[in-house]
């Protein structure tokens, strides 16, 4: 895949919706803002609208570059655009910043229209049911009545399967990535770990570090590294860094030393001046929360009985954040409703991430998968 | 364990021209009712599925271990669920299909009564298709000291995957022994049905088969 086959350049807009949204926590947003980004033309059916959800840290910058940051490709480049995978010559490709986001989207950095400052801590916790609604209010503005495919990896897999849940007749096709159908306590506990970096920061000051004119980087920046490490596997971090040294000796202190730890430092300093601290607790939240195995008293396969879209699940051999077996749970589900399922088990040794990377086989599957699509 | 063939063909006139090239196919199609639910073990590149869901209209899946094969049913526009049929079928409900196929892969399966146990668990009854080792041919070759080296078993024994290879006698005694009801019977040689003699003459044998009533 060139860069000549990129979208290229892409211009984020937005739209307002002015009807109250009543969120699964019980809150009411009277009012909210949706960033969002679109590729390719709908069709005058408006039969091949494609939703790309996002993950924890993504946005609706799916793909092509913006005029103004030529070197600002969007998250999923590799993967949309004219004759790639997802292609924008035949689809109508959407990308929206959730709700609760930090990139233009209505979210914690947003101002609170009651008292004329950021939300802060005040903004509530929204879940994926809650993106499913916006995605619904956003569809139904555009007039698609239904997705030609939701299409998401991880926390952006589990919004693809919660908008088929509570939107069965909107959705003709699923494609859900390297995600699970609830997180294990193990993926709680990081995530809380992730979260205890930020709130004890002493920069969060309960949220509303923006009327202190600080941001808590350590929490952030602490959070990200352990997020990261757990999206890459125990293999590619050996045959990326191994036991490099920085300086080809130990210096015994505590500056950088090894090269993972320069790798690491770096990722999580970039992130911590990108993101929005808030949007990542809420983020981990949402991920936290969703199972819709709930409400059915743990059975995965009654919740999946609602659902009418067709569903490609994929998952990837080294992911240990959800691994393969995850994957077959949602697939088990599927296929208990005799419900049209096609599963792959991609080789990988990129761990989570594997989602976002150029793999020839994974791009190859996505392309068969989307060409088979009538729209 | 399926012959490559163009996986790109859509059009339902190309199936029924790939299924006149592969007779096993036919025999298999010939036992599948219309609109039936099918679970096809080792499904090569979806041919055989495709046929059945455009012809007789049956709903049903693939299981594939191997990547290319996985893809080539993508393209064909076959369900196929990812999977090593060695470890069973534990992601498949009991009782969950009219009719599960296994083509010409039980002779290179490890866990060969399992999967045979597995398919009558998941199914309500089973399709086997399986290389006849008490070919004459096969039975001349290993008399004449040698492993046997014919059209049905290509290989030599050192690069075979075909590990349980049986005859139609051993393979009926498997059922007897699980208390496993043959329904039908057919033996080929190339394109042609054998009826006399078929455990000498015949290359290719398929079965159909089910619990006895109230075995497990």
């Amino acid at each position: 895949m060139s860069d000549s086959q990129s979208i290229g350049i892409v211009v984020p807009e937005q739209m307002q919706f002015q009807t109250p949204l009543a969120l699964k926590s019980g809150a009411v947003l009277d009012s909210y803002t949706l960033t969002y980004e679109t590729y390719g033309r709908l069709n005058a059916a408006k039969s091949n609208a494609v939703l790309i959800c996002h993950a924890l840290s993504g946005n609706h910058h799916v793909a092509g570059v913006y005029a103004d940051d030529p070197r600002n490709a969007g998250w999923w480049n590799n993967m949309v655009g004219p004759s790639k995978a997802i292609d924008t010559e035949k689809y109508f490709v959407i990308g929206i910043n959730n709700l609760g986001g930090c990139h233009g989207s209505t979210g914690p950095i947003s101002i609170n229209p009651m008292t004329g400052k950021p939300f802060g801590a005040d903004f509530p916790l929204v879940t994926t049911d809650d993106w499913a609604e916006t995605y619904i209010h956003f569809a139904d503005k555009l007039g698609i009545d239904r997705f030609a495919a939701v299409v998401g990896g991880s926390l952006g897999g589990m919004s693809a399967m919660q908008l088929t849940l509570n939107a069965p007749e909107r959705v003709r096709h699923a494609v859900v990535i390297a995600a699970a159908a609830k997180l294990t306590a193990q993926n709680i506990a990081f995530n809380d770990v992730a979260r205890q970096a930020i709130l004890t920061d002493p920069d969060f000051h309960g949220g509303d570090y923006y009327s202190h004119h600080t941001l808590p980087k350590r929490g952030l920046r602490l959070a990200r590294m352990l997020g990261h490490i757990t999206y890459l596997s125990d293999d590619s971090m050996a045959s990326k860094f191994g036991r490099e040294l920085r300086n080809g000796s130990l210096s015994f202190n505590y500056d950088i030393e090894f090269e993972i730890e320069s790798y690491l430092r770096y990722q999580g300093d970039k992130f911590a001046n990108r993101f929005d601290a808030n949007t990542y607790l809420l983020m981990t939240k949402a991920l936290d929360y969703f199972d819709p195995a709930a409400q059915y008293d743990g059975n995965l396969s009654q919740a999946f009985s609602h659902t009418k879209a067709n569903f490609l699940v994929i998952s990837f051999s080294s992911d240990w954040r959800f691994p393969p077996e995850r994957s077959r749970s949602i697939v088990k589900a599927l296929l208990d409703n005799k419900r049209h399922v096609s599963y792959a088990e991609i080789p990988s040794s990129h761990g989570h991430d594997s989602f976002l990377m150029q793999d020839a086989y994974y791009h190859q599957l996505m392309r068969a998968y989307m060409n088979n699509i009538m729209v | 364990m399926n012959t490559s063939i163009d996986s790109t063909t859509h059009q339902t006139s190309d199936s029924r021209q790939t299924l006149i090239t592969r007779p096993d196919f036919a025999a298999i199609a010939a036992w599948i009712t219309p609109q039936s639910s099918v679970l096809d073990l080792g499904c090569g590149d979806g041919t055989l599925l495709r046929y059945l869901q455009t012809n007789l209209n049956v709903y049903g899946y693939g299981v594939e271990i191997d990547a290319q094969n996985v893809l080539a049913c993508f393209e064909n526009g076959v369900n196929v669920i990812q999977s090593d049929l060695e470890s069973g079928l534990s992601g498949f409900e009991s009782g969950s299909f009219d009719y599960v196929i296994l083509s010409q892969t039980l002779q290179a399966m490890k866990n060969t009564e399992k999967i045979i146990l597995e398919m009558l668990r998941v199914g309500k009854e089973g399709i086997v298709s399986f290389p006849n080792f008490g070919y004459w041919r096969n039975r001349v070759q290993v008399l004449s000291g040698h492993m046997p080296v014919t059209p049905g078993l290509p290989y030599q024994w050192y690069n075979t995957p075909n590990i349980h290879l049986c005859t139609l006698h051993d393979f009926e005694a498997l059922c007897s022994q699980h208390h496993i009801n043959i329904l039908e019977r057919r033996v080929m040689n190339s394109n042609k049905k054998i009826r006399l003699l078929p455990s000498l003459w015949g290359t290719l044998a398929f079965y159909r088969f089910s619990r006895k009533d109230g075995s497990e």
